[in-house]
């Protein structure tokens, strides 16, 4: 059985321009203990994507479909029953360390407060046990960093307590929402490498627009573009041969493999374009790109691509 | 010809005062970009290569050392030699969201170095043709010149900030990772840009980057800098 089954989630926003469709019909299932990353351009939704999965949304949300979590259906408990979930059983990796952490407590404080109120240990345990998931992160001198506030903190140390906080419930599936983002080269490598290692035997989604993140961690993954999957494959096969002429061109865009950019911009969520949302900026479109919307197509191996090409 | 020329800089910063400590965050950097050339500089956050960048436009004071730009030594220009000097030395930014006005509309932005006169006496409608060319350079519409900055993409901005930079026509640009906030296909995008740009324009470029793949794809030489020392070049 599936550890996570989404199925036909929408998740719109109310905004003065129209209803921003974020996601928009989106079928996802996550495995027990399988690594998928969720890849797509800034505003692609999918961020909103993984806030919808742990409910952290805004009251205005409208959000329809079924997030079917070990048997239970996300969207239908009540907030309490959810947050005794959130930190414990699912577990997210905020974005962007720095506004994320609390700039007045302690990071070992942060860390001790998951575990207090999911592992019910008490303060001093908490505290202890905080200090070892620091060391887990491979950080130097973690008794010492414990007592540090995020601002004596470099990006990649605030990330690995990003890390550490997130893991700290034990939770069976993680959500990590950018966890490379602004690291550089060598730092990203490590928290690469952190992640996979420390996520092993858990279930997780990766949302990133680093591809090479997403192939190094994850066993899966999925493409986002416009509020919609595109395509979901092995992280080899999408690297190496992928089918969707979007993912394609993401692959070629990357410094290593070409830097060749994709024509145009990302749509609007608002009014997207009329048919396939790509063909726009597709360098292979047809004339039946134009008028219909391509179905998610069942290839080999549950793998699923929408494209008439791929057909 | 060295249109760029750096002989042992330093930056010091001291901290305390009774106690006090030195950062060397260059220490003694030689190097030099011939004109035309891009330099691309490479190295990891927390290394000194946007200090190094500042200094090369004289935006912070060195400690010691020297920086000839087209022969002559900025580092001891008045305030006023280095005011005529400066529009021939741009730079561009990491984010462009804050290094554009977030007041000023885009065609104000693009149209400030106009009316300040760097480019000589300008009436309206040469001023207006100038800025149509500049958005059609860097692959922006006219839509685009009533907005705001905050209305446009990352990417949107990064090509506003090049137009505004070619506005001013400076023969040597430094660019600080002008693509570290952009997305993967933007920065691709920009990139190439960028490149058409220089050969167009026929700029010099030091292109400042922790990404190995990018600076490869930019430069003509590359050097590495390690703890405020440039270790490397070739």
């Amino acid at each position: 059985m599936a550890l996570l089954d989404i199925i036909n989630l929408k998740t719109y926003f109310p905004s003065a321009d129209g209803l921003v469709k974020a996601v928009d019909a989106v079928d996802l299932r996550i495995e027990n203990g399988e690594r998928l990353g969720l890849i797509g351009e800034t505003g692609c939704g999918k961020t909103v994507l993984g806030m919808s999965i742990i409910r952290l949304l805004s009251s205005s949300t409208r959000i329809q479909g079924q997030i079917i979590y070990k048997g239970r259906d996300l969207l239908g408990l009540t907030e309490d029953e959810m947050r005794l979930l959130r930190g414990g059983e699912i577990a997210m990796i905020l974005q962007n360390p720095t506004t994320s952490l609390n700039p007045v407590l302690k990071v070992g404080d942060q860390i001790a407060e998951v575990i207090r109120l999911h592992g019910g240990l008490d303060k001093k345990a908490a505290k202890a046990k905080a200090v070892e998931m620091l060391a887990a992160t491979m950080i130097p001198n973690p008794l010492m960093r414990a007592d540090q506030y995020p601002h004596e903190l470099s990006g990649g140390m605030k990330e690995r307590v990003m890390i550490a906080m997130g893991l700290a419930g034990q939770p069976s599936f993680v959500i990590a929402d950018e966890p490379t983002r602004g690291l550089d080269a060598r730092t990203k490598a490590e928290i690469v490498k952190l992640i996979r290692d420390m996520t092993a035997g858990r279930s997780m989604l990766m949302i990133t627009h680093d591809l090479k993140a997403a192939g190094e961690a994850c066993d899966r993954i999925a493409v986002m573009y416009a509020g919609e999957l595109l395509e979901i494959a092995s992280a080899e096969l999408i690297l190496s041969d992928p089918c969707h002429p979007y993912t394609q061109g993401f692959v070629h865009s990357l410094p290593s493999r070409g830097l060749q950019p994709i024509p145009g911009s990302s749509p609007s969520l608002i009014d997207p374009p009329s048919g396939c949302r790509f063909h726009p900026r597709c360098p292979r479109s047809m004339d039946i790109c134009q008028r219909e919307h391509p179905p998610m197509i069942r290839l080999h191996k549950g793998d699923f691509v929408r494209c008439f090409l791929c057909t | 010809m060295h249109l760029i020329e750096v002989l042992d800089l330093k930056k010091y910063y001291s901290t305390g005062f009774i106690n006090r400590q030195y950062t060397k965050a260059i220490d003694g950097a030689s190097f030099c970009i011939e004109r035309g050339e891009t330099l691309g500089l490479l190295g990891e956050s927390g290394c000194g290569k946007t200090t190094l960048g500042r200094l090369l436009l004289r935006l912070i004071e060195p400690t010691s050392g020297k920086i000839s730009f087209d022969g002559t030594d900025i580092t001891r220009l008045s305030r006023k030699g280095m005011r005529s000097l400066r529009p021939r030395m741009q730079m561009i930014f990491q984010d462009p969201e804050s290094s554009l006005d977030p007041r000023m509309r885009i065609r104000e932005s693009i149209a400030e170095p106009f009316k300040l006169g760097l480019r000589g006496k300008m009436s309206r409608s040469e001023m207006d043709e100038n800025i149509m060319g500049l958005i059609e350079t860097v692959g922006l519409n006219p839509e685009h010149l009533n907005r705001y900055p905050y209305q446009l993409s990352g990417g949107q901005n990064q090509r506003v900030a090049l137009a505004r930079i070619l506005a001013i026509n400076p023969e040597f640009i430094v660019a600080d990772e002008p693509t570290a906030s952009l997305d993967v296909s933007v920065q691709a995008q920009i990139l190439h840009l960028m490149m058409d740009l220089k050969r167009e324009f026929g700029l010099t470029m030091l292109f400042i980057s922790h990404d190995m793949e990018v600076v490869r794809h930019m430069s003509d030489r590359i050097a590495f800098m390690e703890k405020g020392r440039v270790v490397l070049e070739g």
